[in-house]
Formats: C-alpha cells, sequence, structure tokens
C-alpha cells in the first residue's frame, strides 16, 4: 500500500529538513498532492474572478479580524458573559494539558466510554484523541478525512483537506484493509459506505466535540462551517456537546462573520457558502425536542497570547484557517502536510507553530521558505506570512540572551560562527575596498572554484565568476564615453 | 457595516500592501539615471550590467555607475541578520545623491529597495525621508524601459520561440513580469511560450537553497523541466539570482538551455548586425 511510505515520515519529529528527504521522494504523494492543490487554486479564482471586489473583501476581512483582535480580552469577556446567559458553560485553558484536563472531567461526570467528533484542529492541538484513549474513552473521528486518516493512523496533512494527500485508490484499498469492504476506488461508494458506519456511531455517542470558526462575542453565538453534516450530526445528536476552539476566533458580532465566511469558503475551497452553517447559542431549551442537553465551549491560549503581546507578530492570530496559503505554497504542495511534524502544516504552520511550541521545538519552520510570497498574496485576510517568517528567522537568530525576549526558545539556530559570517560579510559589501579586492580575486581566481560547493552543487553545477566584474568593465566603458 | 468601526487602528504591517498599480511614471525621459547592479551581476552576469547600459545610452541616457555600490542587503536581511543587513542598507544609500532615478537590474533588489528599507530603519526615523525619496525613484528595469523610456524596440533577430521566468519579489512587489511581458512583445520575430506553472517559484530564495537543498532542488527541478517542455529555445529573465539558480540547474542535469538576462536578450535582439558576443 502507498501509504505506508508516508508513514515513513516521523510524525513526532519536528526536522522539516529530515522529513522532507523522505516525503520528496514519495512520488505518489508528490503527483496526489500536485493535482490537488492545482484544483484547489483554480477553484478559489474561479469563485473570486474579480480582482478589485476580491482585493476589497481581503482588505475587508483583514480589517474585521485586525479589529476583533485589538479589543481581544474584551470581546472574549463578552463572549463568555452571554454564553453563560444562554446556559453554555465556558472553560478556559493556558495549555493543552489544561484542555484535554477539562473534556476529561466533563466525560467522567457523564460516565462516558464513546466520543464523536466534528473536525476540529484545535482538538487536534491537544491530542484529544490519544488522551481520550489512554482514559478509556473510545474517539472517532467523523469528518470524512479525519476519518481516512484516523482508520491509517496517521496525522492530518491539511488543516481542512486531512487526506488530501491519498487518492480514491489508496482509500479503496484502506477501507478494503480496515473495514473489510470490498474493494472499490469509486468515490460515491467509498463514503457512502462510511456514513453508514458513522451513523450508527452518532446514535451511541455520549458526547459530541466540534471546533469553533468564529465565536460571536455580542449574540454569544458558536459558528461552524461543514459540508458533510457530520457537524451538525456531532452537536446536535450527542446529550453533551463540546467545542474546543482558540481563543483568537472571537469576533464582534454577527454582521463581522458575513466577509469573514464568505472569504473563508471561498480561499479553501472555491465554494460560495458550505453546506452547512450551524449557529450554535444554547443547549436544548425546555419544550424543545433535539439538541444536547449541555453545551460547553473550550477556550484554549496555548501560546497564542505570546504571539498577541507583540504587534507585528500578532498578525499571525488573523488566521481564519481557510488552508489558502498551503494550497498555493510550492513547498508545501512538495513535502505534504505531514513532512512539517507539526498539526498546522504550510506556511501558516510555520508562523504559529513556533508560538504552540517554542521555536525551540521548530527550529526549521521558519527556514523553510524560499519567501516566494504566494502565500501573503492569497491570504484572505492579508496575514504578511512572508514578513512574519523573515521576523522568526530574525527570533531564531538572535543570542538567547537578548533582551527583550519576545518567544519562548528565541535563539534557538543562534550559532556565534555564522553570526561572525554575517558580519563579515557585512563588512565586505560596505567598504568598498574591500569589496573591490574580493571581487578583484572572485574574476582572476574565478577558475579554482571548487567543484563540490556542499549543499549548492547537489542540484547545482558551481558558478563560474566571470572574467571582469562589472565594476571593472562600467568603469572601463564610462571612463572611454566621457 | 458601519465604517467607523473598521476605521480601527490598523495593525503594524512591515510588508506595505504591493504598489504594482500605483505608480505615476515621470512624463519624460530623465537625462541621468544611477545603474544599481546588483552583486550577482556583479560577479556573475557582468554583462547583463552592460547590456542595461547600452540599451539606456541607446535611449540617450548617461548611466552613472556609482563604484561603492555593492549589494542591496537583501541576503542578510531575509537570513534574520537584520542589523547587518541595515548597515550594508547605509553604506549604499549614501551612493544616489543625486535626484536620478536609480535603475536595478533585478526586481527582488528593486523590491528590497522600495519596500523593505522602511522596515530596515524603522527604528531611525530620520532616515524616512531619505528612504522615501529612494524608492520613489527605483525602477526595475524592465519597467523603467516601458514605463519610463517608452522604448520602442526593432527586432533585428532570427524567429524564436521563448519562455520568460519573472522572479517571486520582483512579481509580487513589482509587477515585473507584466512589464518584462510587454517589452518582449515588441519583437516581432520572438513569440513568448507559457511554460507549466509559470508563476511558481524556481526554489531559489537566497539562503533558502542552501538550507534546505533538498526542497529548493525539487522545486528547481520542477521549474528546469517545466522549461524545458515548454520548447523554448531561449530562456529569459530579469532576475540573476533566479538565473544562476535555473541555470546551474540547467548545467547539472545536462539540459541544452541557458538563461539569459532579459537585457542581454534586448541588447541582442535589437543589434543592427547580430554581432557574436566577445
Amino acid at each position: 500500500m502507498n501509504s505506508q511510505r508516508i508513514h515513513a515520515v516521523d510524525i513526532t519529529a519536528r526536522s522539516i529538513k529530515a522529513n522532507s528527504r523522505l516525503s520528496l521522494k514519495d512520488q505518489q504523494l508528490r503527483n496526489n498532492m500536485r493535482s490537488a492543490m492545482d484544483s484547489l487554486i483554480s477553484k478559489r479564482i474561479i469563485s473570486m474572478p474579480d480582482e478589485g471586489e476580491r482585493e476589497n473583501l481581503r482588505e475587508l476581512g483583514n480589517k474585521v479580524r485586525a479589529s476583533a483582535l485589538s479589543q481581544l480580552p474584551d470581546l472574549l469577556e463578552l463572549l463568555e458573559a452571554n454564553l453563560i446567559k444562554q446556559g453554555i458553560q465556558v472553560h478556559w485553558a493556558s495549555t493543552t494539558e489544561e484542555a484535554n484536563a477539562i473534556v476529561l472531567e466533563i466525560a467522567k461526570a457523564r460516565n462516558a466510554t464513546q466520543v464523536i467528533k466534528g473536525k476540529s484542529m484545535v482538538s487536534e492541538e491537544m491530542a484529544m484523541n490519544e488522551h481520550l484513549t489512554e482514559h478509556g474513552i473510545e474517539a472517532l473521528e467523523s469528518d470524512m478525512g479525519e476519518y481516512i486518516i484516523q482508520l491509517d493512523n496517521e496525522k492530518p496533512t491539511h488543516i481542512i483537506m486531512p487526506a488530501i494527500h491519498k487518492n480514491a485508490e489508496q482509500v479503496g484499498r484502506l477501507f478494503e484493509h480496515r473495514l473489510a469492504l470490498p474493494y472499490t476506488d469509486d468515490v460515491d461508494s467509498l463514503i457512502q459506505s462510511a456514513r453508514g458506519i458513522l451513523r450508527e456511531k452518532f446514535f451511541h455517542a455520549d458526547i459530541g466535540i466540534s471546533g469553533v470558526n468564529f465565536a460571536v462575542a455580542e449574540t454569544g453565538t458558536l459558528l461552524l462551517v461543514e459540508n458533510e453534516g457530520n457537524g451538525r450530526m456531532s452537536t446536535t445528536v450527542p446529550p453533551v456537546h463540546i467545542a474546543v476552539t482558540g481563543i483568537e476566533k472571537v469576533v464582534a458580532n454577527l454582521q463581522d462573520t458575513v466577509p469573514l465566511l464568505s472569504l473563508l469558503t471561498r480561499s479553501a475551497l472555491g465554494q460560495g457558502i458550505t453546506t452547512y452553517v450551524n449557529m450554535i447559542s444554547a443547549p436544548r431549551q425546555p419544550g424543545e425536542l433535539d439538541g444536547p442537553e449541555e453545551v460547553h465551549l473550550v477556550l484554549l491560549d496555548n501560546g497564542r497570547s505570546q504571539a498577541f503581546a507583540d504587534s507585528e507578530l500578532r498578525q499571525t492570530l488573523n488566521c481564519i484557517r481557510c488552508g489558502a496559503c498551503m494550497n498555493h505554497c510550492p513547498v508545501y504542495t512538495r513535502i505534504g502536510g505531514q513532512a512539517y511534524g507539526t498539526v498546522y502544516p504550510g506556511p501558516i504552520g510555520k508562523i504559529i507553530s513556533p508560538h504552540l511550541l517554542g521555536l525551540e521545538n521548530t527550529p526549521d519552520h521558519p527556514s523553510a521558505s524560499s519567501l516566494c510570497g504566494a502565500c501573503g498574496e492569497v491570504c484572505p485576510v492579508k496575514i504578511p506570512i512572508p514578513a512574519l517568517l523573515r521576523r522568526l528567522r530574525e527570533e531564531n537568530v538572535k543570542s538567547p540572551s537578548q533582551q527583550p525576549q519576545i518567544m519562548d526558545g528565541q535563539g534557538s539556530r543562534y550559532s556565534a560562527k555564522e553570526r561572525l559570517l554575517w558580519k563579515g560579510w557585512q563588512y565586505f559589501n560596505s567598504v568598498p575596498l574591500l569589496y573591490k579586492t574580493g571581487t578583484f580575486m572572485a574574476t582572476r581566481f574565478g577558475g579554482l572554484t571548487p567543484k563540490n560547493l556542499g549543499p549548492w552543487t547537489q542540484h547545482h553545477s558551481a558558478p563560474k565568476p566571470a572574467a571582469r566584474s562589472l565594476h571593472e568593465l562600467a568603469k572601463a566603458h564610462l571612463e572611454k564615453k566621457s | 457595516m458601519s465604517d467607523q468601526f473598521y476605521n480601527a487602528a490598523p495593525q503594524e504591517t512591515r510588508m506595505a500592501p504591493p504598489r504594482k498599480h500605483a505608480r505615476a511614471y515621470p512624463a519624460s525621459k530623465p537625462n541621468n539615471v544611477y545603474l544599481f547592479g546588483t552583486c550577482v551581476v556583479d560577479l556573475f552576469f557582468p554583462e547583463a550590467g552592460m547590456d542595461t547600459i547600452h540599451l539606456l545610452e541607446r535611449e540617450g541616457i548617461n548611466v552613472h555607475f556609482p563604484q561603492g555600490q555593492s549589494c542591496c542587503g537583501q541576503p542578510a536581511y531575509t537570513s534574520g541578520y537584520t542589523d547587518q543587513a541595515r548597515e550594508v542598507a547605509r553604506s549604499q544609500l549614501k551612493l544616489f545623491a543625486n535626484n536620478w532615478p536609480v535603475v536595478v537590474t533585478s526586481g527582488s533588489c528593486a523590491g528590497m529597495f522600495r519596500e523593505h528599507y522602511a522596515d530596515l530603519f524603522k527604528d531611525e526615523p530620520e532616515m524616512l525621508t531619505q528612504i522615501n525619496n529612494l524608492a520613489a525613484r527605483t525602477y526595475e528595469l524592465a519597467e523603467f524601459l516601458l514605463h519610463v523610456c517608452k522604448v520602442q524596440l526593432a527586432d533585428q533577430g532570427e524567429q524564436t520561440q521563448v519562455a520568460l521566468h519573472t522572479s517571486c519579489s520582483a512579481r509580487r512587489e513589482m509587477n515585473t513580469h507584466v512589464h518584462a511581458r510587454a517589452l518582449l512583445s515588441q519583437l516581432t520575430q520572438v513569440e513568448r511560450v507559457e511554460h507549466d506553472h509559470e508563476s511558481e517559484c524556481c526554489g531559489f530564495g537566497g539562503t533558502f537553497s542552501i538550507r534546505m537543498p533538498d526542497i529548493s532542488g525539487a522545486m528547481v527541478a520542477d521549474k528546469t523541466q517545466s522549461l524545458l517542455a515548454s520548447g523554448a529555445q531561449q530562456v529569459v529573465s530579469a532576475d540573476c539570482g533566479c538565473l544562476m539558480n535555473i541555470n546551474g540547474a540547467f548545467e547539472k542535469q545536462n539540459i541544452p538551455l541557458l538563461g539569459q538576462h532579459l537585457a542581454s536578450f534586448l541588447w541582442q535582439r535589437t543589434q543592427a548586425k547580430q554581432e557574436p558576443r566577445a
């Protein structure tokens, strides 16, 4: 089975450099990713064809998010007050450990043995499935992509399309192997088989888990978009619903969700709107026939307030998790999401993961980018991802003791030797005599350039300096003229 | 939606929004320009710099080449060595004292002047006037030829097909692909062919190609294959960082193509006699 090779990438190791060495060799993965990303790129642009309108909408999206973040503490308090008023229990968690403990406590109080999950990246951040399983509670993913990778014991490769690295044949083989179903690569049949299995599970689950796309402060509304109906099932069928989300997901009012929804679904999948838009504001009320008896919201920080504290890095929290940055990223397209070794892959993963895990645990994340800018160009809320990557590189090579300390793991790539090299580069390029002497030597002795220049000559022949520099040629030419 | 609400203080952004659609060009050609050759051109593609001089002189412009120039500072800046980049930038800022346009033979270096020097010196507000002044008169070569010189190129060459690669920062910060395409379209015997994933990065990214050689190598391999598959006889780019990457990979893979700087291509095509290059 092809997917076996993908397992070779060690998800627990966060070295993109080491992981990508393996994933780049997986031609099936490369082909699957390329065709999937190409299709998403074209769907996005078809759904937002007018450049002027698109840019205005992105500008509006940026302002809505920036404005929400500028009043984040107030909005969170308002959200909490309104949710409590409506009967939703609100829990705060600084760390994933705290968040898991909260979920477990709720589960234990209900003697829960089965949990069914709608898609939630924050629950991935918490490694909630593993945590519940350790405590004897079955956690089953009900989003089709999540279900597929859970069956294959993998981690999501994409934040909204977790199994996008697999093609229909691979999924057919997986279902044949793990579910003892007759092999087919017909997508509709595969989905129908899984839906049949999942439907039963919904009726027996003690708790439904979901994420949140936007938490609306003014009305106390948890807004959740999805296409498969599993989100609505997870949040309405089981007697308890627990929503988990990051503290940055709050927006001021319902009006604000209009441009964000428009941007989210178009940027993600090229959809004008998702099949389901769930707006959850209370548990089941007296006299109502359905809905959960209890609704909980767990608000997780997990490093977000570190990003929040710096006005530039704060823009990381604009993210509405559409995945457009990964769809357009030439690095992500080639190495796949699992090679990042972090829950959030791709460009957004490279700027958010260092806050969640510390720079020392994500040393490659800021570097694994050519800064081509494709991500920043498509980001619906205009996060300047390349500029933030550059900023993280700066934090990464700073002296670990330099004050003020902005990030956990500051200076994790600090090297006195490398700093000295750049210092030398600085003098070479700012003292004309040094520069001229250096280029003179290079042009005269360029023939002596070694054939092996380390990493460069793995994929290139060694560059040969010209016989005369432009400085010399231009000088001779311009003097002759005058 | 209330406008007042959305006028909340904007977040600090280091990367200014693209200015690609918002530039006013001078009404007439200047008599004098500075040429900023860039460090890669200086050492590896000096002919591109000389051909730039020839093209500008043919337009009746006096070209000045400050001998103190070296590098725009980009390699250190994008590697996170901001202090070192700033000092190099400071040394370069001094070179362009007269209020003449600065023509740059690489879009990404022009973008450094125009978009990123303001960030480098954000803690030195007294530098702002000088930086804005430099940004306003910095042009990537293709843009300058097209919009300031309003050049009319007379093609003297044989019929050929070319593929154009545009550096990502040049494309996104300076709209360079549009300018280069417009210049190529003036050449009657030149057909520009698209290549697969034309707007995708070639994988160079400065120190990225050294730090992440496997990923960068996979990207440049896809780029060279798509350039080869385009059927183009010639490959042209206005950025020598990309050219060094693509040409090095062509040679390593024994692909019989060699990317040429746009300036050299334009100069050679528009010479009355096809003189073989010395």
